[in-house]
């Protein structure tokens, strides 16, 4: 892919590339500083890897003041900066420019302090999502939200891309766990947002800085809400032979009062390659699959399964199977959470993240089949249908330019249909560089604005994370008419 | 004062536009069950919302909900809960604590002020439930933010970023927020007579259990004097109440499971349905803490500090607590002074961490002393950033948080 416009780099800041490298050797050492090819490559992309940029420079901080000193002197200098966790954004987010430097938050990656009294862990900004449940984990709690990327990325990431996951259901996403952290401001000013209490004082600034991509500082230690693990949990499989019954029975199982901690919908496609990468014992003979979960005592998961059941037999289910096993659910569970990996095995795909409502699936699936028909491409859909969250995934092949055209072309296609129906262009991954030419489809340009004058609030002269989230035209008249 | 209720978006956006010209500043009022709290805007002008009522979308297979702002939070609550759901954080009616009449607010008032109730502690805040918001800013400008699905990422999330800004970044015209089934049965275990300690090691204890509690209190014993349930109310000391809420099937198994790990610490009481409903219903307006001109104070705090902040309190002036949110949310009635306690419980807070709002205190009070917590440098700097580029003429609820904007 290639059709998304990146800014000129600054031939200036470029041409003063030695002199930047050894400014930033002498604030954080030798060591912390990467600034020779191979190991710039290394940060060149992230999950996004169709787009390739060369940094400046990758700084790899250590602690709060290594971060603090580098953005103080980046601001003074008016050089760009693009935050970094573990390089898994889908959307862009973390992709350098050939004028900024990356700072890397991965290598801050110690556990501060469990607190299981008051249900908290703070941490620094660079563990891992799931390095967090790892460290709760033996006090029997856990850290919510979990992207499929959880084993890799960092909850620095998922704060500035407020990620979901698959059990947001019934937990939340990012922002709803997250209680207090410390962020450093381009200018070096380090700031505390909240604490170990449930709510801070004045504007809901973490409301704001959750979510904002990296435009408003650098986070470096964050204080997460844990949970106390349920006694257990058990997926359910449920097949139907129309994308309409599955969606239908979602409805009704919400309806009907049970909010299950996970409902996700495969279509064909998805579950014959789940299948055959996890061997998760799918059945293959349907058009959807509903994977169900729910938690509670061995008692209450069998009675919520029974009721859920029931509640599903008028949809005409032609297949309902309860995991027997640990074994089993770990089996389903795997072949959902890689599925973007099994997919990649047999192609090369794009990744969207669209929202819809609910009751807009059956519709939404059939133009996405003739949006990518139309195109001549393959896609599979994966939905966390509890959440309208869509995924579709679309086909083709990275080296025949033709049909990277196309599938950006299908791509923009399904998430304007998103929006269409009442949804959004991006449920947790993020508008990044990836969907930024198409913010417009969603808001207007007083939309924009208002939002622009924020980034401007916390970081005057753009130099966070510059060229993602808002279209590179008419940045300026925006900013200017507002 | 000139009162303009506005009934469409764009009377209301050209109102805004036109006080922005002029620099005239607008008090922003809902149903005005808040309008003794907090300091008092200056303005000659209010801008009521209530002409902005109607329920303008409800799926409840997808759990959402959409109002205009003025729409009565008793009204989303009716609608609700003719399909068997609800506002899953409980918010509470702080009028009647405030001297107005029960049943004022708006559920955009409820969002501009982040209010939340007992069940906040398992199921969230306000601004965790909100998902969107149509709003008009101080430049007259009409905008929407985020969307009426659960997830979304698309651009910044000024919907979060509105709640809990009192009217004073812009006016929401339209909210959109998630609901959740109503349980099917509460229960509620009570502990009679312990001291703060104890009480927050039980709340803590419970909120740490796998069975889902969805609301930890703990009563000084004057308040639990005055409490309209006669059952608690003749409890004899101070009471620490636990609720569970699911299938009724479900219950019976918890509460036991539940009974035994906090057997240790006391008797463990369990109330009858009734009984429990009503003790968590008139928790949702304060009512121990209601027909009194005393201070209330409301302190945010790690739940474990509680006591200790009390009690470092206590030394300096008589209190009287209420615990929610498992000690994380303190109410604390404090006698009358010139600076309602301010210097004292917030040097306590200073050191134990937290936060501190004065609740209720007459007006002469609430305009010498900062009602709302001060705020740190880097922070203040930033939430004055944020005012100038939402309402640069300063038009919105001037002064309402702070003094100085």
């Amino acid at each position: 892919m290639s059709s998304i416009a990146l800014p000129e780099p600054d031939p200036t800041i470029c041409a003063n590339r030695n002199a930047i490298v050894a400014a930033l050797r002498s604030l954080v050492g030798e060591a912390a500083v990467i600034a020779d090819d191979d190991g710039r490559r290394a940060f060149e992309t992230d999950a996004l890897t169709a787009y390739r940029r060369m940094p400046l420079a990758v700084v790899l901080a250590t602690s709060t003041a290594d971060v603090a000193k580098v953005l103080r002197y980046c601001s003074g200098a008016g050089i760009k900066v693009v935050a970094r966790g573990a390089g898994t954004s889908l959307s862009g987010g973390a992709l350098p420019a050939e004028d900024a430097i990356v700072l890397a938050v991965a290598k801050m990656s110690r556990v501060l302090e469990i607190d299981t009294a008051n249900r908290t862990a703070t941490v620094e900004a660079g563990i891992t999502n799931l390095a967090i449940t790892g460290a709760v984990a033996p006090h029997g709690f856990f850290y919510a939200p979990d992207p499929s990327s959880q084993l890799a990325c960092t909850i620095a990431g998922n704060l500035g891309m407020n990620s979901g996951g698959a059990h947001c259901l019934k937990y939340g996403v990012t922002v709803n766990n997250v209680l207090g952290f410390k962020i450093v401001l381009m200018d070096g000013e380090i700031i505390e947002v909240g604490g170990k209490h449930l709510d801070a004082p004045g504007y809901d600034l973490a409301g704001l800085i959750i979510g904002s991509e990296g435009q408003f500082g650098i986070i470096t230690e964050v204080t997460v809400r844990i949970l106390r693990a349920a006694e257990g949990a058990r997926p359910m499989l449920m097949g139907f032979n129309s994308s309409k019954a599955a969606g239908a029975c979602v409805s009704a199982i919400i309806g009907s009062g049970i909010i299950p901690v996970a409902i996700e919908y495969m279509d064909k496609p998805a579950i014959h390659v789940c299948d055959a990468f996890a061997k998760a014992g799918y059945p293959m003979d349907v058009e959807a699959l509903l994977i169900v979960e729910v938690e509670g005592s061995e008692a209450e998961i069998s009675a919520l399964l029974e009721r859920i059941t029931a509640i599903a037999r008028p949809f005409g289910p032609t297949v309902i199977r309860v995991s027997a096993s640990e074994e089993e659910s770990a089996r389903i569970w795997k072949g959902r959470k890689s599925a973007f990996g099994a997919i990649g095995r047999i192609s090369d795909y794009y990744c969207m993240d669209g929202t819809i409502p609910l009751g807009r699936l059956p519709e939404v699936l059939v133009k996405i089949g003739e949006i990518c028909g139309r195109h001549g491409l393959k896609v599979a859909n994966i939905f966390h249908a509890g959440d309208g969250n869509l995924h579709p995934l679309i086909l083709y092949e990275a080296n025949d330019a033709e049909q990277v055209r196309r599938a950006e072309l299908a791509g923009a296609e399904v998430l304007t249909l998103c929006v269409e129906v009442g949804g959004c262009l991006t449920g947790e991954h993020g508008v990044g560089i990836e969907k930024r030419d198409l913010m417009r489809v969603q808001f207007s340009d007083t939309d924009l604005a208002v939002q622009m004058r924020i980034k401007t609030v916390f970081d005057p002269a753009w130099l966070l994370n510059p060229a993602k989230v808002f279209p590179l035209e008419g940045r300026e008249a925006v900013l200017q008419a507002a | 004062m000139q009162v303009v209720r506005p009934a469409v978006e764009w009377e209301l956006a050209s109102l805004l536009r036109e006080a922005a010209e002029r620099a005239m500043p607008l008090e922003i009022i809902g149903g005005g069950s808040k309008r003794a709290f907090g300091r008092s805007v200056q303005a000659a002008k209010a801008v009521v919302t209530s002409a902005l009522r109607a329920i303008s979308l409800y799926e409840p297979s997808e759990l959402v909900m959409s109002a205009l702002a003025g729409t009565l939070l008793a009204d989303v609550e009716r609608e609700l809960s003719g399909k068997g759901q609800m506002l899953p954080f409980e918010p509470i009616d702080l009028g009647p604590v405030l001297g107005a009449e029960t049943g004022l607010g708006t559920i955009g008032g409820v969002f501009a002020t982040n209010l939340s109730g007992s069940r906040r502690v398992l199921a969230g805040a306000a601004r965790d439930h909100l998902l969107g918001v149509r709003a008009i800013n101080g430049r007259g400008e009409a905008f929407k933010s985020g969307g009426r699905v659960m997830k979304n990422v698309t651009g910044y999330d000024l919907a979060r970023g509105l709640a809990g800004s009192w009217g004073t970044l812009a006016v929401m015209t339209e909210v959109t927020f998630k609901v959740q089934p109503k349980p099917e049965t509460t229960a509620t275990l009570v502990l009679i007579g312990l001291a703060d300690e104890i009480a927050s090691e039980v709340m803590c204890l419970a909120m740490g259990s796998p069975y889902e509690v969805s609301g930890a209190v703990h009563l000084h014993e004057p308040v639990v004097g005055r409490l309209w349930n006669a059952t608690l109310r003749g409890a004899g000391g101070s009471v620490t109440a636990i609720r569970l809420e699911n299938f009724a099937k479900f219950i019976a198994y918890r509460k036991e499971r539940l009974g035994k790990l906090l057997g240790p610490y006391g008797e463990v009481h369990a109330v009858d349905e009734a009984t429990s409903l009503a003790f968590w219903s008139e928790l949702r307006q304060l009512s121990a803490l209601q027909r009194q001109s005393t201070p209330l104070w409301r302190l945010s705090v790690t739940p474990t500090s509680g006591p200790k902040i009390v009690k470092a309190i206590a030394q300096h002036m008589q209190v009287e607590a209420v615990y929610d949110w498992s000690g994380g949310l303190i109410w604390l009635g404090v006698p009358s002074a010139a600076d309602a306690g301010a210097s004292d419980i917030r040097r306590v807070i200073a050191h134990h961490g937290g936060h501190a709002t004065l609740v209720r205190a007459a007006p002469a009070v609430r305009a010498a002393i900062e009602v709302f917590q001060p705020l740190e440098p880097g922070i203040d700097r930033i939430s004055r950033g944020l005012k100038a580029a939402f309402d640069p003429a300063g038009i919105l609820n001037p002064g309402r948080m702070h003094a100085s904007f």
